[in-house]
């Protein structure tokens, strides 16, 4: 039998047209296009005049809450509200604290981001840097009026729940993920059931449990902070999810890997650390940071235990009898700030995906 | 702070001036407080040194933090005379936000000393674990509707559309007010409390129905004009929002019934935050005994002597705290209403001092 080989060159042909696309193909290249855009373009012609004339022209920029009459937007009450909204009951005289929390976690998270400081001073870096916030907030050491975290508030307390419940939760979801996979049979249905168990409630209900039941199962006298309770919940919540995320990551890469890492007498411990964990996470970057979007978001629920967050701070701020309550407004502007860090997310991550990580070519 | 001024210095030497007859040494006013019972809640309050009140998140004229993050409102003026009259000081309170759903709890478990957070005193709550002192709002279900129209009671707008928020015990108290009064009201349902409320303003409905406290607060803070718009009962029905504690401390049970006590006793006896001094040489033997100057009420129950001048100083009498929060020096400019004293047609009955 004689195999088949081409003898003649195949012309070139024309790329395919979804490689060649122009801006006016993509806008009016086939009916349902011409459509949507048409529609779209008639929407903003619609709506443009109103919002311009609503926030700009007829906005109120300055002033007393009187002067907000409904004719245009109120910005004077984001101007007069806003240290309230972004640190809610914190002492104002101590606002320097909170911004110092918002800078150490910003200004860490900016370090983080380019692969070459993933090392592990970085790590360190991090958890020196969250006490170091965490006891600027709290206070209590001489020079440093004590905050109890009841009066902590606005945008620390998402950044504090962010942070802290995925970077707690990461370690405890890959160590959930592993488990899972694990051929020792009670650890695997143990981590099965936690996994499961958690991803059968919904966010609601958990803290709803951590808020109102777990403290009267507690003996007489134990207390937990609530801020402490919320983050609990948080963490393991976002662990089940990222468990399932990571098991995504493990369960698509070839055996050969892990076979390859044993016919080199590399033990259980080094194979994971070197050759399964970090293919698996590459593998699973968009639907982590999904997760990660989604539990920036799943803050804002902690409204319903009584913590002060950014969106709990602006409801307050809109209760004051002084102001015609502008929730359009305000509502846009914690919008806004949750639409920054998801946005900043997703764009470093489309980045970090073509940076060729461990040789995995996407 | 800044308002305890020399006065109170000066009342306090005084007032160690008098005790030094009994007691082996002067002492200040401010260390002539007994010690709670250990594991009492007094004990626990002077041994952390604030006094924990359950808070709501943001409700106007109740309790709402200012934009420097300052508390404020009735509930919170509660609070801050329970921490006058035991702490000498209304700042050493500490607020726990708490949701309508976690305030019983918190306050079950210990999380917090006191709840004065616009809860209803109902006998289901009272049977299971807390103890209400003294209701300190009246609250009722109201009407309001554009003054325009004239209306001033419930007769006024038969047949008229109202704004329900739906799974409200207001749906069925508009249900009940529109059968018995026969006056064939229509409901506009939504499910919730902003939509009902700008379905109002923009003229979805003649009239919107919910607590009389809520539709104040919402005429002074989303209408354009506030004058353009009435509010009335729909029933006769009152609705007492009162402060509770935990079963199984009647100590601090007292302590703040009487707290609530000498704050409409001192409206009723005339004395303000602004003549409390010049009452403490009152010969009248009523404010005598209110104000601590005849020893022995205050020790009787387990507090400083001057624990009522301290509240009335620091936080004022009823009269003041209500107008002040939600009556006529407020944005709400709720009518005291049901919350008069008893003297003046109202609910609050100031009990013998004595």
């Amino acid at each position: 039998m004689t195999g088949f080989v081409q003898t003649q060159s195949i012309d070139a042909r024309t790329a395919p047209l979804d490689a060649r696309r122009s801006l006016f193909r993509v806008l009016f290249g086939d009916v349902l296009s011409t459509v949507s855009t048409l529609a779209i373009l008639f929407a903003v012609i619609a709506l443009a005049p109103k919002l311009v004339s609503w926030g700009l022209l007829n906005g109120i920029w300055a002033g007393e809450g009187t002067q907000c009459t409904g004719a245009g937007a109120c910005w004077a009450f984001l101007r007069a509200k806003y240290p309230f909204i972004l640190f809610g009951i914190y002492p104002p005289g101590q606002y320097w604290r909170p911004v110092a929390l918002i800078v150490i976690f910003i200004g860490l998270t900016l370090y983080s981001l380019p692969p070459k400081n993933w090392k592990t001073s970085t790590l360190w870096a991090w958890v020196i840097g969250t006490v170091v916030a965490l006891a600027l907030m709290a206070g209590g050491v001489p020079g440093l009026e004590a905050v109890p975290t009841d009066s902590w508030g606005g945008l620390p307390v998402t950044l504090i729940l962010t942070v802290l419940s995925l970077g707690l939760g990461f370690p405890l979801a890959i160590a959930l993920a592993l488990g899972r996979q694990s051929e020792l049979k009670a650890v695997k249905y143990i981590c099965v059931a936690v996994i499961e168990g958690i991803r059968g409630l919904p966010l609601l209900s958990l803290l709803f449990i951590v808020s109102i039941l777990l403290p009267l199962m507690l003996p007489d006298g134990l207390k937990i902070d609530k801020l402490l309770r919320a983050l609990v919940a948080m963490t393991v919540f976002s662990a089940a999810y990222l468990a399932e995320v990571l098991r995504g990551g493990l369960q698509g890469l070839h055996n050969g890997q892990g076979e390859a890492a044993d016919a080199l007498s590399l033990s259980w411990w080094s194979k994971t650390r070197l050759i399964i964990l970090p293919q698996a996470i590459s593998n699973v970057i968009p639907p982590l940071t999904n997760t990660v979007v989604v539990m920036v978001k799943n803050t804002s629920l902690v409204l319903i235990v009584g913590l002060y967050d950014l969106l709990s701070a602006g409801r307050a701020a809109l209760a004051d009898p002084a102001w015609p309550a502008p929730f359009a407004e305000t509502y846009g502007f914690i919008a806004l700030i949750y639409f920054i860090i998801c946005f900043s997310i997703t764009r470093y991550t489309h980045w970090i995906e073509r940076q060729n990580l461990f040789g995995v070519n996407r | 702070m800044g308002r305890r001024g020399l006065a109170i210095i000066g009342f306090a030497a005084a007032l160690s001036g008098a005790l030094a007859a009994c007691s082996p040494a002067p002492k200040p006013a401010s260390d002539a407080a007994p010690a709670g019972k250990a594991g009492s809640t007094l004990a626990t309050v002077q041994k952390h040194g604030y006094v924990s009140c359950g808070a709501s998140q943001a409700n106007a004229g109740f309790s709402l933090p200012d934009d420097k993050g300052y508390w404020r409102g009735l509930d919170i003026d509660m609070c801050r005379a329970v921490a006058a009259a035991v702490l000498g000081d209304q700042d050493k309170a500490r607020f726990v936000p708490l949701t309508g759903q976690q305030r019983l709890t918190a306050l079950q478990t210990g999380e917090i000393d006191l709840l004065p957070r616009t809860t209803t005193w109902t006998m289901a709550r009272d049977a299971n674990g807390v103890n209400f002192t003294f209701p300190n709002y009246y609250d009722y279900t109201g009407f309001m509707v554009r003054a325009a129209t004239g209306a001033t009671k419930p007769a006024d707008i038969k047949g008229a559309s109202v704004c329900v928020q739906t799974g409200s015990i207001t749906e069925v108290i508009f249900a009940d007010v529109s059968w018995r009064q026969k006056l064939d009201l229509k409901p506009v349902i939504f499910d919730n409390v902003s939509a009902t409320r700008q379905a109002f303003f923009s003229g979805r409905c003649d009239a919107l129905i919910t607590d009389a406290s809520a539709l104040y607060s919402v005429r002074a803070t989303q209408s354009k004009n506030p004058d353009d718009y009435v509010i009335f009962a729909a029933n006769d029905e009152a609705n007492p929002l009162t402060p509770a504690v935990r079963h199984g401390d009647d100590q601090w049970f007292d302590i703040v019934k009487w707290v609530f006590q000498a704050q409409i006793t001192a409206e009723y006896l005339g004395i303000t935050s602004a003549n409390v001094d010049e009452m403490l040489k009152s010969e009248d033997p009523a404010i005598r005994r209110l104000l601590g100057v005849e020893a022995g009420y205050g020790k009787a129950l387990g507090v400083r002597e001057d624990w009522a001048y301290q509240i009335i100083k620091q936080v004022g009498n009823y009269g003041e705290v209500y107008d002040r929060n939600v009556g006529k020096d407020s944005k709400l400019k709720i009518e005291r209403g049901l919350n008069r004293l008893q003297r003046d047609g109202g609910l609050m009955v100031p009990l013998p001092f004595s």
